[in-house]
């Protein structure tokens, strides 16, 4: 034998070579970011080459936004550095956006009052000149068919005019177009969380084109399959720290959940028996005159499907405003809502985590319609420690909490109520598996004590978890499954079906 | 030191130390001879911005476009509608006070139908009832002037310990106020509206009734201070408001509240109106002309404005 087999001489020339052309695209190393006592990086490594997708997971509060916004340029790390196409650069936004770094954003940044195409000009100062809205429509429309094929959407339209989903599409399509020069590296934080599966499985599919042609992907999620069958390698964060960062072939969910530090539970949710006898607490003819009427009762969890932005929302909002005076503060609250555009319809920006949690319960812990401060504090110390919101103390402003903590504590808002109905938009978006386990409990040991939930989510997962299921479909309600009948396929077939059930 | 710091994170500090330098600058000027008389005026004329300027800062509270241009209408109208019906009797003292508050229930009810029946924004509507009320106190005035009661004449031009009686009813409110504010359930609604009226609706918040509330309250607070000020001035004069329509916005801008609503405090009012006060008194104390002394108050609010809108930004 001889000591060097030729081909192995090859094989090792090649692999030389895919490392050298593996150039690194941008490198953040050892950064340490502190927010007043919070430490949200606490040394953190995160290294992306050209031509890969790097998938990011942890908890909510990990600091994945927090190392994002360090490669983004927007913020200033207080110690370690930060590299681009491996030469240190002054940092800064505008050198980020140079190198051909953009970002999609967990909380969504078009501005609302613009159309699609103007946003296309914020983030794109190269369409000036005569003529640039022609041009920007059709780099839009055109990138909008690269990734999600059929989408539908009027590049004319104003942003506030299109459905949470479509302004996600908007944005992502935005991030990748490029007119002169493509982007170099995209980080999309959360980019599925207001997407249904065929639309997040376009998107998933595009990144894959995308990378195969020399880019790079950081790809926030905490849907653990896109991470675990989109990403080549998979790094983990917790409490600041990178934990984790191996190929992702390597992985399987389990050992994912785990290496978050999770403990993995088997999905076991014991549907109970028919639980629909008495009167429903919850009823609403058919909308627009077709489709079948919605009912809920005692103690059921429903869950609304069908594909994102087909009258699930505005199910909820009639149900609530029907339900609740705009005029005479209601004697007892007998139905709370949880948002899910936690920005547009869920936080009050100015005021501390507790009194965004209290808001609702007000009544509850105030006597002579005074509010009673101690109350008030026992009251969110205890939904701090039920819900694990992360953050040294409750009197902090909101928006000192990452967008999974706030989410958090949109939810105590709803169940601190005594609310015995409560309707939940879609309010999963960016929250980590670990607490989305933990908020599942809970809600399963409040439906146990009758309370009824109307759940709309764009995750199969959860609304598998539901007693009884409408799917929704052009604004009106086309199937109903209950117990075993509920399962993806059904949810699908009813949801393209053009309505045979109604 | 961290008692030092937090009290330059409070938006009011601003105003109050504005309105120590004004006031030391006048003094030192007459030579320290004036320094009670301007104290005691100062009083009583901040006294009438403060009740006006509370009112206006719980509806500009509620949020961007909420404000309420009827209150100097709404002054003068409570004003000659009290003195009339007193017709100098002191027995007539009550009846007249109580016919105030009902009148400013009025016109706040009529600024928020305004608003919510024919769905135009509250500067229009608050407006448009304005020049309704304006026109009720011309046609109810005839160009009489009618003394106040001798009682409540005199009640409002004296002191108790040296302090003006209108500023010890003006301090009152104001309590009440801040406690309204900062401790019931109605204090969080008005600031949750201001800060998101979407998200105040799906928590439960009532908004349409609080903000109807918040409007009665607002002209009730103006009726009462036209109340007040017709009687310390001798008699109601059509005029009599006009001045408080920028004033009470004025101080609660100067004073720290948000324009954009959500936020509000009361110390800060306090501070603006005496600081609003004391430039005009101060500048005449130097002898300066009409049209300088304008542009010269003018400069000293912008001045004001930015020294505390910069520290607002960056917190």
């Amino acid at each position: 034998m001889p000591p060097h087999c030729p081909a192995q001489i090859i094989d090792d020339v090649f692999r030389m070579n895919e490392i050298t052309a593996r150039r690194e695209m941008v490198a953040a190393r050892g950064v340490k970011v502190t927010f007043g006592a919070v430490k949200a990086l606490d040394g953190a490594d995160l290294v992306i080459h050209c031509g890969e997708c790097v998938g990011l997971v942890g908890h909510n509060g990990a600091g994945k936004s927090t190392i994002v916004n360090v490669i983004n340029g927007s913020l200033n790390p207080h110690a370690g550095e930060v590299s681009y196409g491996g030469a240190t650069a002054q940092h800064g936004i505008s050198t980020a956006r140079a190198k051909g770094v953009r970002c999609v954003f967990q909380e969504l940044s078009l501005c609302p009052n613009l159309t699609v195409n103007e946003n296309a000009r914020v983030m794109h100062a190269e369409l000036a000149g005569w003529n640039w809205r022609t041009r920007a429509v059709a780099l839009v429309k055109q990138q909008l068919g690269e990734i999600f094929p059929g989408h539908g959407i009027d590049c004319d339209s104003t942003i506030d005019d299109l459905s949470i989903a479509e302004r996600q599409m908007v944005e992502i399509a935005i991030s990748f177009a490029g007119l002169n020069e493509k982007p170099k590296l995209v980080i999309l934080d959360e980019p599925t969380s207001s997407l249904d599966a065929g639309l997040a499985a376009q998107l998933m599919a595009y990144i894959r084109k995308f990378v195969g042609e020399g880019g790079s992907v950081l790809l926030i999620s905490h849907i653990l399959g896109e991470i675990l069958s989109t990403s080549d390698r998979i790094v983990v964060m917790k409490d600041g720290r990178v934990v984790a960062d191996r190929s992702a072939s390597e992985f399987s969910t389990r050992s994912l959940v785990e290496a978050m530090g999770n403990v993995v539970r088997e999905q076991e949710w014991q549907r109970a028996v028919d639980k629909r006898d008495g009167a429903p607490v919850l009823a609403m003819p058919p909308r627009r005159g077709h489709g079948l009427a919605f009912q809920a009762h005692r103690g059921e969890m429903i869950g609304l499907a069908g594909l994102a932005g087909h009258g699930q929302t505005e199910t909820l909002l009639d149900l609530y405003l029907s339900r609740n005076s705009n005029w005479w503060p209601a004697r007892r609250k007998d139905i709370a809502f949880v948002a899910g555009d936690r920005s547009l319809n869920g936080i009050f920006p100015l005021w501390s985590i507790l009194n965004n949690l209290s808001i609702a319960s007000l009544g509850d812990i105030s006597s002579r319609s005074i509010v009673d401060h101690d109350r008030e504090g026992v009251l969110g110390n205890g939904w701090k420690k039920r819900i694990e919101i992360r953050t040294p103390d409750m009197e902090n402003r909101i928006l000192s909490l990452s967008g999974g903590n706030q989410q958090k504590v949109l939810f105590a808002r709803a169940l601190a109520t005594t609310a015995r109905i409560v309707l939940m938009d879609d309010p999963m978006r960016g929250v980590d598996v670990g607490t989305k386990q933990e908020v599942y409990d809970i809600l399963r040991s409040e439906a146990a004590t009758g309370r009824t939930f109307i759940w709309y989510s764009t995750e199969m997962d959860e609304i598998r978890l539901c007693d009884r299921v409408y799917v929704f479909r052009e604004g009106a309600i086309v199937a109903e499954l209950a117990g075993d009948e509920i399962t993806e396929k059904n949810v699908l077939e009813a949801s393209f079906s053009a309505g045979e059930a109604a | 030191m961290t008692a030092a710091r937090l009290l330059f994170t409070k938006p009011w500090i601003w105003s109050f130390a504005a309105t120590v330098i004004v006031w030391v600058v006048t003094v030192l000027f007459t030579g320290g001879a004036s320094s009670l008389g301007l104290s005691q005026a100062a009083l009583t004329f901040a006294a009438f911005s403060v009740i006006v300027g509370i009112g206006q800062m719980f509806v500009i509270t509620l949020g961007p476009g909420n404000i309420d241009l009827s209150v100097p209408a709404t002054m003068t109208l409570s004003g000659t509608l009290a003195l009339k019906l007193m017709d100098v009797q002191d027995g007539m003292i009550l009846v007249g006070l109580l016919t105030s508050i009902l009148l400013g229930f009025a016109i706040g009810i009529g600024n928020y139908a305004l608003i919510k029946l024919l769905r135009i924004p509250p500067i229009i509507a608050t407006l448009s009832i304005s020049f309704i009320v304006q026109s009720t106190a011309i046609w109810a005035n005839r160009g009489l002037r009618i003394k106040p009661p001798e009682v409540l004449a005199s009640f409002t031009t004296s002191s108790l310990f040296g302090i003006p009686n209108i500023a010890i009813v003006a301090l009152i409110l104001s309590v009440v106020a801040w406690v309204l504010l900062k401790k019931t359930i109605y204090g969080r609604w008005i600031s949750a509206i201001g800060q998101s009226t979407f998200a105040a609706r799906m928590t439960g918040i009532p908004v349409d009734g609080t903000r109807l509330v918040t409007y009665i309250l607002c002209a009730v607070l103006a009726s009462i201070c036209g109340y007040l000020l017709a009687s310390f001035s001798g008699g109601a004069a059509l005029n009599m408001g006009s001045e408080y329509l920028l004033m009470s916005i004025a101080v609660v801008v100067i004073g720290g509240t948000a324009v954009a609503g959500g936020n509000s405090n009361i110390p800060g009012i306090w501070g603006a109106s005496l600081f609003m006060f004391l430039v005009v008194s101060m500048l005449n104390t130097y002898g300066f002309g009409a049209g300088f002394r304008l542009i010269l108050t003018g400069l000293i609010i912008i001045a004001v404005i930015l020294v505390a809108g910069g520290r607002q930004s960056n917190r």
